[in-house]
């Protein structure tokens, strides 16, 4: 079957991603939990967990599971839901994908340096 | 129970209308019963499609209620609820003429999932000996009874949308295969059976679960099918790079 091969390992690219999500989102729940004590804002979780390395790893990692999982998914409901060329399907994916990798690493590198002091 | 059932049959190909006809009841009558009643008694120009009428051939499937049935094993009672029937080829295949399908494409789609057995010995050489409780044996076991009715296929929503989705029956076929240890084609097979026309098009959904009437499980044969086919695809197996 034509693309087999590039079928078959960005559906294995989507399963990984999504269990690498699945750890992400239980501990960004529980992180939301602990940040957010007296209502939700931004002075609220800058104080609570920026400038710890260990969240910026942690969203970092979060970051590139959503920059694989959701283009990919974005990419199979255009190929089954529009008249979209398979090209494009795919440009779409990678500008998705870039996409997201800029504005999740610009707000977890900026959550990270308002801590810091930075 | 009343004296007659008012039966809508499908007339006409894609283009048509319903046609009504009181048929008489009778105790344990199967929907093929009422649709061969028709046939024989009032109007001998209904076409469909019957063989064994004991759900072994295949051949019978149609829409009977909103649903894909085998009709030679489906009894009135249990679904003329109100007393009415309505009957219908078999959805995602070209009408040839009232309720009979061309099967065409549905068979194609077995080849193309390369559900062919490739053998790998000779009469010359022994019996392969596999044992009842072998894993693989009992993978192969739990799909080998479909018929070919085609019920999955109709009650498939993505053979709906995608036309070039090889179907539950094709893919369960070719999952029976690849648990086949005499068989010797599961390079080709698993190329044939990978992407976006294959396995990974399924959504598990489980209309062909739900409607088979062997009670097979082509959901958990296509899940199988895209655990072996993820093997294969990071060893780089199947076929040109693209």
């Amino acid at each position: 079957m034509p693309g087999a091969q590039i079928e078959t390992k960005l559906w294995v690219w989507q399963r990984l991603s999504a269990a690498v999500l699945g750890v992400c989102v239980f501990v960004h729940l529980g992180m939301i939990i602990y940040a957010v004590q007296g209502g939700l804002s931004a002075a609220e979780i800058i104080t609570r967990v920026s400038g710890n390395f260990i969240w910026f790893v942690f969203y970092a990692v979060f970051i590139l599971a959503v920059a694989v999982h959701a283009p990919i998914g974005v990419r199979t409901i255009l190929n089954e839901m529009t008249l979209l060329s398979p090209k494009a399907t795919h440009l779409v994916m990678a500008v998705l994908c870039l996409v997201i990798l800029v504005m999740g690493f610009r707000a977890v590198i900026g959550l990270y340096q308002a801590g810091a002091g930075l | 129970m009343s004296n007659t059932i008012k039966v809508s049959v499908w007339r006409g190909a894609k283009d048509g209308e319903y046609q009504s006809f009181d048929v008489p009841r009778q105790p344990s009558q199967t929907v093929l019963d009422v649709i061969t009643y028709i046939q024989r008694h009032i109007d001998p120009t209904l076409s469909y499609r019957f063989a064994c009428r004991v759900g072994v051939c295949g051949s019978c499937s149609m829409t009977v209620n909103g649903r894909p049935r085998w009709t030679c094993r489906t009894h009135v009672d249990k679904v003329a609820t109100d007393g009415t029937l309505t009957v219908a080829p078999l959805r995602n295949l070209e009408v040839v003429k009232d309720l009979a399908c061309d099967m065409t494409t549905f068979f194609e789609k077995m080849n193309k999932a390369e559900g062919k057995f490739h053998p790998t010995k000779t009469r010359d050489d022994d019996f392969a000996f596999i044992k009842p409780d072998d894993k693989k044996r009992k993978q192969a076991a739990a799909g080998i009874e479909c018929i070919g009715c085609g019920v999955c296929y109709a009650a498939c929503d993505i053979v709906d949308w995608n036309k070039d989705y090889l179907g539950p029956a094709a893919l369960n076929r070719a999952w029976t295969l690849v648990n086949d240890e005499r068989d010797g084609g599961n390079a080709i097979r698993l190329a044939a059976v990978a992407g976006d026309a294959g396995c990974h098009a399924c959504h598990s959904q489980q209309g062909c679960v739900e409607h088979c009437p062997k009670h097979l499980s082509p959901t958990h044969a296509i899940t199988g099918l895209k655990r072996e086919t993820a093997k294969a695809a990071i060893k780089g197996l199947l076929g040109g790079g693209d």
